[in-house]
């Protein structure tokens, strides 16, 4: 997925502007793995189902006295075990380790039973078989594991993030793109923006509220402007906040206007656990971005952003508030002599 | 000046707040003459409607006169009178623009909330819930109307208050459900809900060429209204098997179009009732749906089913395999009230249609709470309930102007 992997330079060129985004399959995603784990995870409950089952001919089957209880107790762990594969595909990897550990057990008291089982060669056919499956739980549970540690990587590793989102607005290209263009907009819309100052023609300085309500500033230069097609900018070098974006504008068929397609990469300022710690805050990148385009649109659109804030309501802080008010205007009414 | 606040299941009063006032350029703000409650405000009286808040004022079926409007609002002088769609739309987006205001893209200041719910969200609501908007509803003696330059409907002098205000909703909401249908002239329309949308949809029905319409419900006086006001022939469902019935009464084809004018606190006898609301009750779904299931089950092989009661989350039990097998066409959504406001009001003027004859309660807004208990419980054979805040009651009934507030 190459926005992920343009993700480890993190103020390096925006990866070829295109419009829509891939999902899924490039994401890392091997089929095979997944249906092996899907095989694994049937395969615990097929086996689980059997203990709690059958877990008196289970014994004789093995050669051992009536062991009832621990069978059908092994046979809920393999069960759990095949629930959580399936439920957590396709990254099942936590769960497939469970199935490792199940397996561990299996082949200890397996051993076990060989020192008293009427039937040796049953058990350590038996052994061969949860062996060999352990192999395939082990293997198919570190390449899976292996994989979501290199997308995490991809994401977050390089302290950068990268986002995509786009909007469809009715005015044409070169409307939406004026009004972008005019930076000092953007706080209009961009609700965690203080200001943009245009420095002068390619420069400009922006502050921001970045995460707990602290401040941060930068100066970017727009790299690339198309008039009403496409501008782009980044962050300079050696700015406090590293960040690239880049907004485009394509006429939709059928009168329906432009799509507005906005793509940005920037590293938090306290690195990946502080972009953690704003989305636990709400405050996460990807909804300030949603949301603003929200916003250009409304503006672009109606001129104005709805709001209710400030309207009346009865809860009890504005009933209190109009209860004030109007004492106000009695007094003031009598002090008048109304 | 006093709204009528929502604080919770079956709890609604009366309360001094504060007076609004203009918030974006766009608004403005009407001095409320008229404001009814609507059977979609029971659903918000029972407390089935998520992300409600207490102190919510209520309301979304309102005219009155203007008494202010922001910069931006052109067409509009004080003193107009007016009545007000309750979707709010902005104009401008894609949905406005093609003629489907109830999807408006820019009137949701909680778009988000909508979305997580149903994918996408529609506009903005006065009066409905959180979800829809948060906007402080028109129960009340001043009501603030965003993008006010879109969101009204002049009204000439000499058309009372009564004759125009369920432009705002209810007329328009019955009028399009019957227009969902596609009504060949001469074809059959069953409609579920003898309320007052029950009633509108009957009316349009004809209006729009049906030769027969079948009101549906269970409490005899609404269906004697559909038969003496709306023509229509009726079946009582505590009485008839309706399947049965409509089956007997098309020749074993069923109508041709239904409408499902009750939406999700639908009735039924019997335990297929009690089971919907032992579910609804534990929250295993969020609508009774009794009259959709019926609706599919009864209309003909090809028909249309045409939802105008509100359904807001999950259903259970849809015979969904009815639609596939018997190629149904559904037809929903909240009213694009804009669409129909001018259109109506001049069959209105011209006296073709005249609305008014579904009131059977008139009060004063501090007779809100009453006049909800007295609808909910269909006392007194209460059909539909208007506000009138400027009516107080001096002990003869005579209005005496009561308003408070700066205007």
């Amino acid at each position: 997925m190459s926005a992920m992997q343009a993700a480890t330079h993190p103020a390096g060129p925006l990866p070829g502007a295109r419009i829509g985004r891939s999902y899924g399959a490039e994401s890392g995603s091997r089929p095979a793995d997944s249906s092996l784990a899907s095989g694994l995870g049937w395969f615990s409950i097929g086996l689980g189902l059997t203990e709690v089952a059958a877990p008196r001919a289970l014994s004789r089957f093995l050669g051992l006295d009536d062991h009832r209880h621990l069978i059908r107790a092994m046979g809920v762990r393999e069960i759990a075990s095949g629930l959580g594969i399936l439920s957590a595909l396709p990254r099942p990897a936590g769960w497939l380790w469970t199935r490792v550990a199940g397996d561990a057990l299996d082949i200890g008291l397996l051993l076990a039973a060989l020192g008293y089982t009427s039937k040796p060669g049953r058990v350590l056919t038996a052994l061969a078989a949860v062996g060999g499956v352990t192999a395939v739980d082990a293997l198919t549970g570190d390449r899976l594991t292996r994989r979501s540690d290199s997308d995490a990587a991809a994401a977050t590793g390089a302290s950068s993030i990268d986002l995509i989102e786009s909007v469809g607005v009715m005015p044409g290209p070169s409307e939406a793109y004026a009004f972008w263009r005019r930076l000092e907009n953007l706080p209009l819309f961009m609700e965690h923006l203080e200001s943009v100052t245009q420095t002068d023609g390619e420069r400009s300085h922006w502050v921001a509220r970045g995460p707990a309500g602290k401040r941060v500033e930068w100066d970017a230069e727009i790299t690339r402007d198309q008039p009403g097609e496409e501008i782009s900018w980044s962050s300079v070098e050696g700015s406090q906040v590293v960040t690239a974006g880049s907004v485009r504008f394509v006429r939709e068929p059928a009168g329906r206007g432009t799509l507005v397609e906005l793509r940005m990469r920037y590293s938090p300022p306290l690195g990946v656990v502080g972009a953690l710690a704003a989305k636990v805050l709400g405050e996460d990148p990807e909804s300030q971005i949603k949301e603003g385009l929200r916003r250009f649109k409304q503006m672009l659109e109606t001129g104005e952003i709805p709001t209710t804030e400030g309207q009346p309501s009865g809860r009890k802080r504005e009933r209190l508030a109009a209860l004030r008010r109007h004492e106000e205007q009695r007094r003031l009414e009598q002090g008048v002599g109304l | 000046m006093k709204a009528n606040c929502w604080y919770g299941k079956r709890d609604v009063r009366v309360e001094d707040v504060p007076d609004p006032t203009i918030l974006n350029p766009r608004d403005a703000v009407i001095r409320i003459t008229s404001s009814a409650i609507c059977g979609s405000d029971l659903h918000l009286y029972n407390g089935l409607i998520p992300t409600m808040q207490a102190g919510d004022i209520l309301g979304h079926e309102f005219m009155g006169e203007v008494v202010e409007t922001g910069s931006r609002v052109d067409n509009l002088q004080i003193g107009d009178r007016v009545v007000v769609p309750f979707p709010i739309a902005c104009g401008s987006c894609f949905f406005c623009q093609s003629k489907l205001f109830s999807l408006c893209e820019n009137s949701n200041p909680n778009a988000w909330m909508a979305e997580k719910m149903w994918g996408h969200s529609p506009c903005g609501i006065f009066g409905y819930s959180h979800m829809l908007g948060g906007y402080a509803g028109g129960q009340a003696e001043y009501v603030r109307v965003p993008y006010a330059d879109v969101n009204h409907i002049k009204i000439p002098e000499g058309v009372d208050d009564e004759k125009a205000l369920f432009l705002s909703d209810i007329l328009p909401t019955g009028y399009m459900a019957a227009e969902a249908c596609g009504i060949q002239k001469g074809e059959t329309v069953a409609v579920w809900g003898c309320g007052p949308v029950g009633q509108f949809a009957i009316a349009s029905a004809f209006l729009l060429g049906a030769g027969r319409v079948i009101g549906i419900d269970r409490f005899p006086y609404r269906l004697r209204m559909a038969r003496e006001q709306c023509g229509a022939e009726v079946l009582n469902y505590e009485e008839v098997d309706v399947y049965e019935a409509l089956r007997d009464m098309t020749g074993g084809r069923g109508p041709d179009a239904c409408i499902d004018a009750v939406g999700m606190e639908g009735h039924l006898p019997g335990l297929l009732g009690a089971y919907d609301r032992v579910k609804q009750a534990l929250m295993l779904e969020t609508d009774r749906p009794p009259v959709l299931r019926q609706a599919l089950l009864c209309v003909r092989g090809g028909g249309t089913v045409s939802v105008a009661g509100v359904y807001g989350g999950l259903l259970d039990k849809i015979p969904f395999g009815a639609v596939v097998n018997k190629a149904l066409t559904i037809k929903s959504g909240q009213t694009h009230v804009q669409r129909y406001m001018q259109p109506l009001l001049e069959r209105i003027v011209a006296g073709e249609i005249d609305p008014s004859f579904v009131v059977t309660h008139r009060m004063s807004l501090d007779e809100a709470p009453e006049g909800y208990e007295t609808f909910l419980h269909k006392q007194d054979e209460c059909m539909k309930v208007v506000l009138e805040p400027g009516r107080t009651t001096d002990g003869n009934g005579r209005a005496v102007s009561g308003f408070t507030g700066p205007y």
